[in-house]
């Protein structure tokens, strides 16, 4: 299957709708990733008015995820659509649940700069960093099987979230030792805490998009299963 | 049970993610159909056709027009046999006993398998009297008897609250969704196992069209149903099985669930989905 789809049909209002609805996610995931660099960017350099720009902007995010909703419940309504139509449209609602709570993510990293840029973080970004470049990886890949709609790349993913689960809990250790070391460090580094647990649940909504996608494509219902299962049914022919 | 039971019972997790399909009357075979094929003279209408229809299920057939889903309808009770050019090769089991052989009386036959077509014809006679009309030509004539199955089919067909004060009115002088209802009543009046519906609500406007639609639901709790239509969400709303035809092939047939929302063939997706296969 490719994107080519959306454009088959008879009803050339419908190919358009069905267009129009893609397009706006798709514009609405590059918003949030653009949330996601602006927010890491922000909470590395100490950029204050990166972190507010972050914020402002999720209220465009939130405006797209209404009116996507809103397209797609009109269809329901009015073209009754089946089969890959249908499939498409309860995908779209529930991956644009997913990128908003993205935006809402990449939010939380800019209150936490802010909030961290005053007492001068001590704790370095490296790590950070580099967790903040896999999981925008995994959300721009996402991103682009959807656009594309095909799954080549969706156990490549989910594979990588398992990567950013362990950085996490690295990180997470040394925070920890931290915290025992000098407790008057707790406050502050629970605020690195929320960050980088910000960071890895985006890796995990990128996964849930990557489950949505896999239902519009093959009909198959994929959550809840192991990375290796789910890597056998998308390979699965159907 | 109260919602506040509801939210407080023990759950019994097998019974609530219960499929639809899994429903009271386990799926049972009624009708086969075995390798037919079927000529209008020189012209292949239907190719090589299996399929198996379930007892006390509705199958839909959808399909573009001339595809060959009338035509296979009509095979079920031997309405082809009334044209002359219509050969047919093959076999249709009713209860395993094939409906082509040559020792099946064919007035028998379509006692068990009733028919309604698309425009309600109703007989220009009174309500009673159409309904009666089955009974009749089998001999019956005991008023009573008569009496009894004429108001038993008219509350099958859910009609006869709205009939019982006016059953010697004339038929043609209700409304077009009453006479399809009344048609129907006709049909079950002398009890088939068998009920096929050729579009019987694409005539009828669409409070007719759900009536007609809430009868097949109740119906199918006493009969098998085949129906044929060109309304996709109908045939999505009625049926429990639904098979596609094209160009006098079966394409896919189905749960309706998996083949409304999952269909297997390309050529299925494009249909249902209206595009240009």
């Amino acid at each position: 299957m490719d994107n080519s789809i959306i454009g088959q049909h008879i009803s050339e209002r419908f190919n358009q709708e069905l267009e129009d609805i893609r397009n706006k996610v798709l514009m609405m995931g590059g918003l949030v990733e653009r949330q996601i660099q602006l927010a890491v960017e922000a909470y590395t350099t100490g950029n204050m008015e990166l972190a507010e720009q972050v914020i402002k902007q999720d209220n465009d995010v939130d405006e797209l995820e209404v009116a996507i909703d809103q397209e797609c419940t009109q269809i329901l309504a009015l073209r009754q659509p089946t089969a890959f139509d249908l499939r498409l449209l309860i995908a779209v609602i529930k991956i644009i649940h997913e990128i908003e709570r993205v935006g809402d993510k990449a939010e939380r990293i800019a209150e936490m700069a802010i909030k961290l840029a005053g007492i001068g973080n001590k704790i370095p970004h490296h790590e950070l960093e580099h967790m903040s470049d896999l999981v925008k990886g995994m959300l721009h890949d996402a991103l682009d099987a959807f656009a594309r709609m095909t799954l080549e790349n969706v156990p490549d993913i989910t594979l990588m979230d398992e990567k950013v689960d362990r950085e996490y809990d690295n990180i997470l250790r040394q925070l920890i030792t931290r915290m025992m070391e000098d407790p008057r460090n707790i406050t502050q580094t629970l605020d690195v805490l929320w960050t980088i647990r910000a960071l890895e649940r985006i890796g995990d909504h990128a996964c849930y998009i990557c489950e949505h996608l896999v239902y519009m494509i093959n009909g198959e219902d994929v959550r809840h299963l192991s990375h290796e299962e789910l890597e056998k049914r998308v390979k699965m022919p159907r | 049970m109260s919602a506040q039971e509801i939210r407080t019972h023990a759950i019994d997790m097998s019974s609530v993610l219960r499929g639809k399909e899994e429903s009271q009357h386990p799926n049972e075979t009624c009708i086969k159909v075995e390798n037919l094929n079927l000529f209008y003279g020189e012209k292949q209408a239907l190719y090589d056709i299996n399929m198996e229809m379930h007892k006390k299920k509705v199958t839909a057939y959808i399909g573009p027009s001339g595809c060959g889903k009338s035509t296979l309808l009509r095979c079920i009770n031997r309405m082809n046999d009334l044209v002359d050019c219509a050969k047919i090769d093959g076999k249709i089991l009713l209860d395993g006993e094939n409906i082509y052989d040559k020792s099946v009386n064919v007035a028998a036959l379509r006692r068990r398998v009733g028919m309604v077509f698309q425009k309600p014809n109703p007989f220009p006679k009174s309500i009673f009297e159409n309904v009666a009309y089955g009974l009749r030509i089998q001999g019956v004539n005991d008023k009573r008897v008569l009496e009894e199955t004429v108001e038993k089919a008219l509350t099958g067909a859910a009609l006869w609250d709205e009939m019982k004060d006016r059953l010697n009115d004339n038929a043609l002088g209700i409304s077009g969704g009453q006479q399809q209802r009344l048609v129907i009543a006709r049909a079950i009046a002398i009890e088939p196992e068998v009920l096929l519906l050729d579009e019987p609500a694409s005539a009828l406007d669409p409070i007719s069209t759900l009536k007609i639609e809430e009868l097949i639901n109740e119906l199918k709790e006493k009969y098998t149903i085949v129906i044929v239509t060109h309304n996709m969400q109908q045939a999505a709303r009625v049926s429990d099985y639904t098979a596609f035809m094209y160009m006098g092939e079966l394409i896919e047939i189905g749960t309706t669930s998996e083949l409304f929302t999952n269909p297997v063939k390309k050529q299925t997706e494009d249909y249902i989905t209206g595009r240009y296969g």
